[in-house]
């Protein structure tokens, strides 16, 4: 029988297997950031070990920084010391560190891809589930918690069970004003929030090959909101175009080297999955979501579930909160409800082409008066690109803010938050309670489509703003 | 890390699915360095108006006093979303050695184990059996036998666990003394693909 990619990779990481127990699997390249690394820096100074492999690791700053004057000290005092103990820390074992200041630094699923420390055929973990970005190089990539990030420092290695595996096929080409944020939300919406919990999931098909590589990310990064380990797509002509050249990609000989090697990540025709689905590309229209977890969601022209669609008196339930939360009734349309807010940013969607796909929309014209527009681009080199591009002109005529790189929004560890009971139309990851701050009710869309709610104030179908 | 065997307990029922990360700790919570104390912000947003400790709401199952233990029971998707390790320490902190639902988020359940706090993952029809059990009914969980009992009816069911997992839990050893004993076949291997 064929293996997988998936397969291929996981069989060339083994270290050893124990005997009715996991794996034990080495991991290439481990990402930190000042959350969720502190107490495992703690656990290794208690236990008087030094970090194994210490340049295997890259460090930033992302989570927990402000997206205004980052050349000032942090005002609030928490995030400041959390800060300064990543800093400390790095200094001390030897690790790279792109802290805030630092032309490469940036939230950490954006730079590892940008900076070429992300390749094909690697495993890649990280304190923060949506490692699974990093899948879109046809790598393992997936979250860990800080428990795993110290047995990462104490011996680049992680004790796994081998996931059941899952592909998701999309044929077909996508409508216009559709992208990839809509497929994967899409998918989300049609398998829920749970659907793929214990599986890891390959994404093909020729929807997929015709993807670039920031798209790719924007796909394999919401993994984790179907409950999926990780996601990951089968490196080609796209991923090699892209990751060569970068600072941290092999060059010479060695790019040939790996480059064959990269040539041999596919999924053998004769392999099996535990669960395939197909899906028809042309069947995917903008999308948002209406509750509070990245499965409630539909086509912006579809109406909320009515309570007696469904049979099961838990789904009730949960529809019921999720609405009280959101504000919104079941069986309505969204069109038309005006928001006031719109966020575009995060490890989803912050990259360049993220932000060009918003320019393209808004280029000449003015944000709604009752909705205040952030955007937040990835890093620091995404942020310098738009303004090499003239993209920050384009933004600010538009009257939309651009700050400095980081998580921003996305969670509300910083100042940037959205006020309890206000919407905002997010390119984010996630519509959880309060997660934009306490209170906020997020409504979770595309670039294209948060840019639309930007200039017209309300839920708009952007299909209908395209000449 | 401590050995758990087996937990007698009242419980707290929780009948909510997809119980997020972000709910058993909100993130402006995420600041600290060590991993004390979050026990206390539980729950948080859940358990008090306006983030406010003066105005706890009343609904809210640990706000009521007739509900207690060792165990909490929730709805299916328990521990989905971020991978902050955080909200384990908060359950463990806040007193809750065991977590009982139809099905857990990869990435909680490993983090909870890695805590010494155990997932147990039932059927639906047994966790509505819980649900409909009352506030001073127990339940009993044997690690080593790896059953769960409602004490006062005797529905009891298996529930899966690593076999490795299992002897970690049962002896209190983690993950990090093993890898560290095995360092040298990692160097090995290390050298093998160079």
């Amino acid at each position: 029988m064929g293996l997988t990619l998936f397969d291929k990779i996981w069989n060339e990481h083994v270290v050893q297997e124990i005997p009715d127990g996991p794996s034990v699997l080495y991991i290439d390249r481990h990402l930190i950031h000042e959350v969720t690394s502190p107490q495992a820096f703690r656990g290794m100074e208690k236990r008087g070990l030094p970090i194994f492999r210490p340049q295997q690791i890259v460090a930033t700053a992302d989570h927990n920084v402000p997206t205004l004057n980052q050349h000032l000290p942090i005002r609030d005092e928490l995030s400041r010391m959390q800060v300064q103990e990543l800093i400390k820390n790095c200094a001390n074992h030897g690790i790279e560190l792109y802290g805030l200041g630092h032309p490469n630094q940036g939230i950490v699923h954006v730079i590892g891809p940008e900076l070429g420390v992300t390749q094909p055929g690697m495993t890649i973990v990280c304190g923060d589930s949506h490692t699974s970005t990093h899948g879109a190089f046809g790598t393992i990539a997936f979250g860990i918690g800080t428990s795993e990030v110290e047995m990462v420092f104490a011996s680049q290695c992680l004790l796994q069970t081998k996931p059941r595996q899952m592909r998701i096929n999309i044929e077909g080409e996508l409508m216009p004003g559709v992208v990839a944020k809509d497929i994967i939300l899409y998918i989300i919406a049609k398998i829920s929030a749970g659907g793929a919990t214990g599986y890891f999931v390959e994404y093909a098909g020729s929807a997929i090959r015709n993807l670039s590589m920031e798209a790719r990310m924007t796909i394999c990064n919401m993994s984790i909101e179907m409950g999926a380990r990780g996601g990951l797509i089968a490196p080609d002509a796209t991923t090699f175009q892209y990751v060569k050249g970068r600072p941290f990609a092999p060059a010479g000989d060695a790019w040939e080297q790996q480059q064959s090697k990269w040539k041999e990540l596919y999924t053998d025709q004769d392999a099996v999955f535990d669960l395939e689905l197909k899906i028809q590309a042309e069947h995917i229209e903008p999308m948002i979501t209406y509750g509070t977890n990245p499965g409630m969601g539909m086509s912006i022209t579809q109406s909320i579930p009515s309570l007696e669609s469904l049979t099961n008196e838990a789904e009730k339930n949960n529809l019921k909160k999720s609405l009280t939360y959101m504000g919104l009734q079941a069986g309505q349309s969204l069109l038309g409800m005006p928001v006031q807010h719109v966020f575009i940013g995060s490890c989803t969607n912050s990259r360049i082409e993220d932000l060009r796909l918003v320019a393209s929309l808004v280029k000449g014209k003015k944000k709604h008066a009752d909705v205040q527009v952030l955007i937040v681009p990835g890093s620091q080199e995404v942020a310098r690109q738009a303004r090499q591009e003239g993209l920050d002109i384009i933004f600010s005529d538009a009257g939309f803010e651009l700050r400095q790189a980081g998580c921003s929004a996305c969670l509300g560890m910083n100042e940037d938050k959205v006020p309890a009971g206000e919407y905002c139309i997010s390119t984010s990851n996630r519509n959880f309670e309060g997660r934009q701050g306490a209170g906020a009710r997020t409504m979770l869309a595309s670039p294209l489509t948060a840019a639309a709610a930007a200039l017209t104030g309300k839920v708009t179908d952007v299909r209908s703003l395209l000449s | 890390m401590e050995s758990l065997k087996e937990i007698r307990s009242r419980f707290v029922p929780l009948p909510v699915e997809n119980i997020d990360t972000d709910q058993i700790i909100p993130a402006r919570f995420l600041k600290a360095t060590t991993r004390d104390g979050f026990g206390k912000n539980l729950f948080r947003d859940w358990r008090y108006m306006n983030n406010d400790e003066q105005q706890p709401i009343q609904s809210f199952i640990l706000n009521q006093q007739h509900h207690g233990g060792e165990i909490l029971v929730a709805g299916k998707n328990f521990g989905c979303g971020s991978s902050r390790e955080h909200a384990a320490w908060a359950l463990k902190d806040y007193g809750f050695k065991a977590v009982v639902s139809s099905f857990f988020a990869d990435i909680f359940k490993n983090n909870a184990l890695n805590n010494g706090v155990l997932p147990v993952k039932v059927s639906d029809a047994f966790l509505a059996g819980i649900f409909s059990l009352d506030a001073d009914d127990q339940l009993h969980i044997d690690v080593a036998a790896q059953t769960i009992t409602q004490v006062s009816t005797g529905a009891q069911e298996i529930f899966d666990i690593n076999p490795y997992k299992k002897t970690c839990l049962l002896n209190g050893y983690d993950d990090i003394d093993y890898l560290i004993s095995i360092r040298p076949a990692i160097e090995q291997f290390e050298a093998s693909r160079i």
